[in-house]
C-alpha cells in the first residue's frame, strides 16, 4: 500500500464546489508536481466538511490544520510553507468570532469541538469515491458481522434496544418498523431508501449520499437481511444530480467488491439496488407517494393504512426508511446499540443532523446528540446572528413544521420537547431568521410552497391551502379582515384533521404556529396596515425627510411614476397615493433623505 | 428553436427506442424513460409521448398525465441554458424574491419563459441544498452563491457567448 506523510482533504461539497473548491484541487496537484512532492502528500476531494460558508476549505493532515476561503492563488503558499517547511499560513485560518483568535487545529473549532458525529462519521473525511477509504473506517463490518454471526430476529432486537427513530420527520421507532416489514405476509419484500429531502432548507441527506454513499448502501443491506429482501431501491430526487452520480458510482464498487449482488461475502444471502430518480414533486417525499412514483405513476399519496410495511411496492411488504436513518445504522452495529442508547434524551436516542441557514453566522451542517439546545445550536456551533441583529424565531421542521421563538432557546431539542413546542423535528432543517424577517410573510411563504405542492388528490389540501395562501396575501397586501385570523386558525384546523397525506395534514402548521407567536405582527398587518418587520412592500410608506433632502431633484427623476415633485434646492415631497413602492428614489438619494416607514 | 438541442431528428428517435427497449417489460419504467427521453429531445413534444406510449405499452393518457404531474418535464422547448433560481427557504429569508425580480427585469421575461433568442429559460426551483451560500441560483449545472441582484448582469454576460 502506498503511503503518504500528509493528506490534504479539500471539500467537495455544494458549497464549496460553487466557490471554486475543482480549481484549487487542479492547483494543488500542480504544485506538488512543480515541487515533487506528488509521492509524499495526497489529496483527496471529500464530501462536505459542513462550513458551508468558508468555503473552499481544506484540512491538512496528520496535523488537522483547518485552511479556509482558500484560493486558487494561496495553493503555492500552502505548498511551500505548510508541506514544504512545516509552517502554518496564519492568514488562512479561522479566526473566531468577535475575540478574532485564531484556532489552527479543526477539532478546537466550536462548530466541529461541539458535534457529536455518527451520521456524519465519515462525511468531509474521506473519498466518497473510494470503497477502500469506506472499508479502512471499518466500513462493510457491520454487514460481515450480521451475515456470518446474527439472526434477523436478533438484528432487529438490537435495533431496538438501540432505540433509533426515523429522522425523516415523524419519529418512528425504526426496529418496530423492521419487525412489522418482516412479519408481515408476502414476498417478495422491498428496501426503500428515501432520499427525495424536499423540505426546502433541509440538506443533510444529499450531504451524506455525497460524502459517504457507501453507509447507506450498507445499511439497506443490513435492512434486506433483516426483513428478508432481495431487491431495493433509492429515490433520489433529480435536484441532486451528484448524490446521484456518487451513490451509483458506490453502487459499482459494492458490487465489485461483492457487498451488493449474488452471495454477498460467500454467506449465500444476495441483495441488489437500484436508483430511481425523481422528477420534481415534493409530495414525493411522503412514502406512499414516493411508493407510486417508483412505479412509474403520478407521485400521488394513498390513505393509510394500508402501511407499507405491509402493503408498499406494487403492494408488497416494504420498509422506508429515510437516508440520515440508514447513516446511522452501520455506526450501531459497529459499536452496540447500548453505546447508542447512552446518547441522547430518554425518548430521542443518538444525535440528529441540523441544517443551519438563514440568518445566522456559521450556516452548514452540524450533527448533536437529542436534547442540545437551541441557544447551543445557534449561538455556540452557529455563531449567532451577523451584523449585530437580534434574534427573532428559528423554523424547524420546514413547511411542515413551525416556529420557535426566543422563549423555547434553553429547550433540549428532541422529538417530544419540539412537538410540545409546536414545532416540529421533521428533516432536520433549522432556519434562523432575525427582526428583518416578517412572520406573515414567512408563514405565506412556506404555504405558497405547500399549495404550490400539493397533488390536488384531496380536497382539505387542494383548495383549503389554496384559500389560505388568499387570506394570507390580502394581509400581507394590507387587506386583511379583523375576522382572518379566526378564519385562517378554523380553516387549519379542518385541514389538519381531513387532508389525506402528511402534506397536508402538516401544510397550516407554520400558520399556525405563526399566529401563536406572533399574533401581534399579524395584528399590526391587519388593523394598523403596518409589517412592523418592513418586508411586506404594499405596507411600507416611503416619505422624505426634509431635513436632510437637498432638493437636487434625483429621486424626481427616477421615480417612474411622477410622484415625487418639488422645487431645486428645497426639500422634495412623495404623493403616496402615486406611489408604487418601487424603492428607485431609496436607491438612488444620495443624503439618505428617503425613509422608509 | 433553432438550438441543436431541440431538433427533432431521426438520429435521436432511435436514440429513444434503444432506451424505451432498455425498460420494456420493466415494472415503474416510465418516469426513466421520460428523463432519458427529455435529455435526448431537451422537452416531450406529442410524437415523442406517443413514441414513448407506443414503445412501454401504456396508454398516451397516462404518459401525459405522469408528465404534467412532475414539474421537471417539459412540454415546451427550452432556452440553451436554464436559470434556476432556488425559493427554498434559507434563500427566500435571505432575499431570493428580489433575485428572482431582478432577473425578469434582466432577462425581460417572466417565469417559467424563455428569452426570445433562446438562449435563456428562467425557472424556479426548489431547495437545491445550497442553503449555507443563500441566495443561490444555477444555470445549467453550474451553481452561483450569495447572490445580489447587482452580481447578476456579470454572471448572464459568461453565458451570451
Amino acid at each position: 500500500m502506498e503511503m503518504f506523510r500528509s493528506h490534504v482533504l479539500i471539500c467537495g461539497g455544494a458549497g464549496c464546489l460553487s466557490t471554486g473548491c475543482k480549481a484549487v484541487l487542479a492547483q494543488f496537484l500542480a504544485e506538488l508536481k512543480a515541487h515533487s512532492l506528488e509521492e509524499e502528500v495526497k489529496v483527496v476531494e471529500t464530501g462536505c466538511i459542513g462550513t458551508c460558508d468558508l468555503g473552499p476549505v481544506i484540512v491538512v493532515y496528520p496535523e488537522g490544520v483547518f485552511y479556509q476561503k482558500v484560493k486558487v492563488d494561496d495553493v503555492k503558499e500552502i505548498v511551500e510553507e505548510h508541506l514544504l517547511k512545516g509552517r502554518y499560513v496564519t492568514r488562512l485560518l479561522y479566526e473566531r468570532p468577535v475575540s478574532g483568535e485564531q484556532i489552527p487545529h479543526y477539532g478546537d473549532i466550536d462548530f466541529f469541538r461541539r458535534q457529536k458525529r455518527i451520521a456524519l462519521r465519515n462525511v468531509g473525511l474521506i473519498d466518497p469515491e473510494s470503497i477502500e477509504e469506506y472499508i479502512a473506517q471499518d466500513g462493510y463490518f457491520a454487514l460481515g458481522k450480521i451475515l456470518t454471526e446474527y439472526t434477523p430476529e436478533q438484528v432487529i432486537e438490537e435495533l431496538k434496544a438501540s432505540g433509533l427513530r426515523g429522522r425523516g420527520g415523524a419519529g418512528f421507532p425504526t426496529g418496530l418498523k423492521w419487525e412489522f416489514t418482516r412479519n408481515a405476509p408476502g414476498n417478495p419484500k422491498y428496501v426503500v431508501c428515501n432520499a427525495d429531502e424536499g423540505d426546502p432548507g433541509a440538506f443533510m441527506d444529499r450531504s451524506v449520499l455525497e460524502g459517504d454513499p457507501h453507509s447507506v448502501i450498507e445499511a439497506m443491506a443490513i435492512a434486506a437481511y433483516a426483513i428478508g429482501a432481495k431487491q431495493g431501491y433509492v429515490y433520489v430526487r433529480a435536484e441532486y444530480p451528484l448524490a446521484v452520480e456518487r451513490l451509483s458510482h458506490a453502487m459499482d464498487q459494492a458490487r465489485q467488491y461483492g457487498m451488493l449482488g449474488e452471495n454477498i461475502l460467500n454467506t449465500g444471502f444476495s441483495f441488489d439496488l437500484e436508483i430511481r430518480v425523481g422528477a420534481g414533486a415534493f409530495v414525493c417525499g411522503e412514502e406512499t407517494a414516493l411508493i407510486a412514483s417508483i412505479e412509474g405513476k403520478r407521485g400521488e399519496p394513498n390513505p393509510k393504512p394500508p402501511f407499507p410495511a405491509t402493503s408498499g411496492l406494487w403492494g408488497k411488504p416494504t420498509l422506508i426508511n429515510n437516508v440520515e436513518t440508514y447513516a446511522n445504522i452501520p455506526a450501531i452495529f459497529q459499536r452496540g446499540a447500548e453505546w447508542f442508547a447512552q446518547i441522547g434524551t430518554e425518548k430521542s436516542k443518538g444525535t440528529k443532523v441540523f441544517a443551519l441557514a438563514g440568518k445566522v453566522r456559521n450556516t452548514g451542517l452540524v450533527e448533536v446528540p437529542m436534547g442540545t439546545t437551541l441557544r447551543e445550536i445557534i449561538f455556540d456551533l452557529g455563531g449567532g446572528i451577523p451584523e449585530g441583529k437580534k434574534f427573532k424565531a428559528a423554523q424547524t421542521g420546514g413547511p411542515s413544521g413551525g416556529c420557535l421563538t426566543e422563549k423555547d432557546l434553553d429547550l433540549p431539542i428532541d422529538f417530544e420537547s419540539l412537538k410540545a413546542a409546536g414545532s416540529m423535528m421533521g428533516s432536520g432543517g433549522l432556519i434562523v431568521m432575525d427582526e428583518d424577517n416578517c412572520m406573515v410573510d414567512v408563514a405565506r411563504f412556506f404555504l405558497e410552497f405547500t399549495q404550490d405542492e400539493s397533488c390536488g388528490k384531496c380536497t382539505p389540501c387542494r383548495v383549503g391551502t389554496k384559500r389560505m395562501l388568499e387570506i394570507l396575501t390580502r394581509i400581507t397586501k394590507g387587506e386583511g379582515r379583523e375576522e382572518d385570523l379566526g378564519l385562517l386558525e378554523e380553516l387549519a384546523e379542518n385541514i389538519q384533521a381531513t387532508a389525506l397525506c402528511g402534506l397536508g395534514q402538516s401544510a397550516p402548521n407554520p400558520v399556525l404556529s405563526t399566529i401563536k407567536n406572533f399574533r401581534d405582527e399579524y395584528i399590526a398587518h391587519i388593523r394598523d396596515k403596518e409589517c412592523p418587520a418592513k418586508v411586506c412592500r404594499a405596507l411600507m410608506k416611503y416619505t422624505i425627510t426634509s431635513e436632510l433632502c437637498k432638493g437636487c431633484g434625483l429621486c424626481a427623476r427616477y421615480c417612474p411614476e411622477k410622484a415625487i415633485t418639488g422645487e431645486p434646492k428645497k426639500p422634495y415631497t412623495i404623493d403616496q397615493s402615486l406611489c408604487i413602492k418601487c424603492g428607485n428614489c431609496l436607491d438612488k438619494c444620495p443624503f439618505n433623505a428617503i425613509e422608509l416607514k | 428553436m433553432s438550438e441543436p438541442c431541440c431538433q427533432i431528428t431521426d438520429e435521436k428517435y432511435l436514440k429513444l427506442d434503444e432506451v424505451i427497449n432498455q425498460y420494456k417489460g420493466k415494472a415503474g419504467g416510465l418516469i426513466p424513460v421520460l428523463h432519458q427521453a427529455q435529455l435526448i429531445f431537451g422537452y416531450l413534444p406529442k410524437d415523442v409521448q406517443i413514441r414513448v406510449a407506443e414503445g412501454l405499452g401504456i396508454p398516451l393518457s397516462e404518459v401525459y398525465s405522469v408528465i404534467t404531474f412532475y414539474s421537471l418535464f417539459s412540454l415546451q422547448p427550452r432556452g440553451k441554458h436554464t436559470i434556476g433560481v432556488c425559493l427554498g427557504t434559507a434563500c427566500y429569508v435571505k432575499g431570493a424574491a428580489e433575485i428572482l425580480q431582478a432577473l425578469e427585469e434582466n432577462l425581460g421575461v417572466k417565469v417559467g419563459e424563455s428569452t426570445e433568442d433562446g438562449l435563456f429559460s428562467l425557472m424556479q426551483t426548489r431547495c437545491i441544498g445550497a442553503c449555507g451560500l443563500a441566495p443561490v441560483l444555477t444555470i445549467g449545472e453550474d451553481v452561483y452563491g450569495r447572490l445580489t441582484p447587482e452580481m447578476l448582469p456579470d454572471i448572464l454576460k459568461r453565458y451570451e457567448q
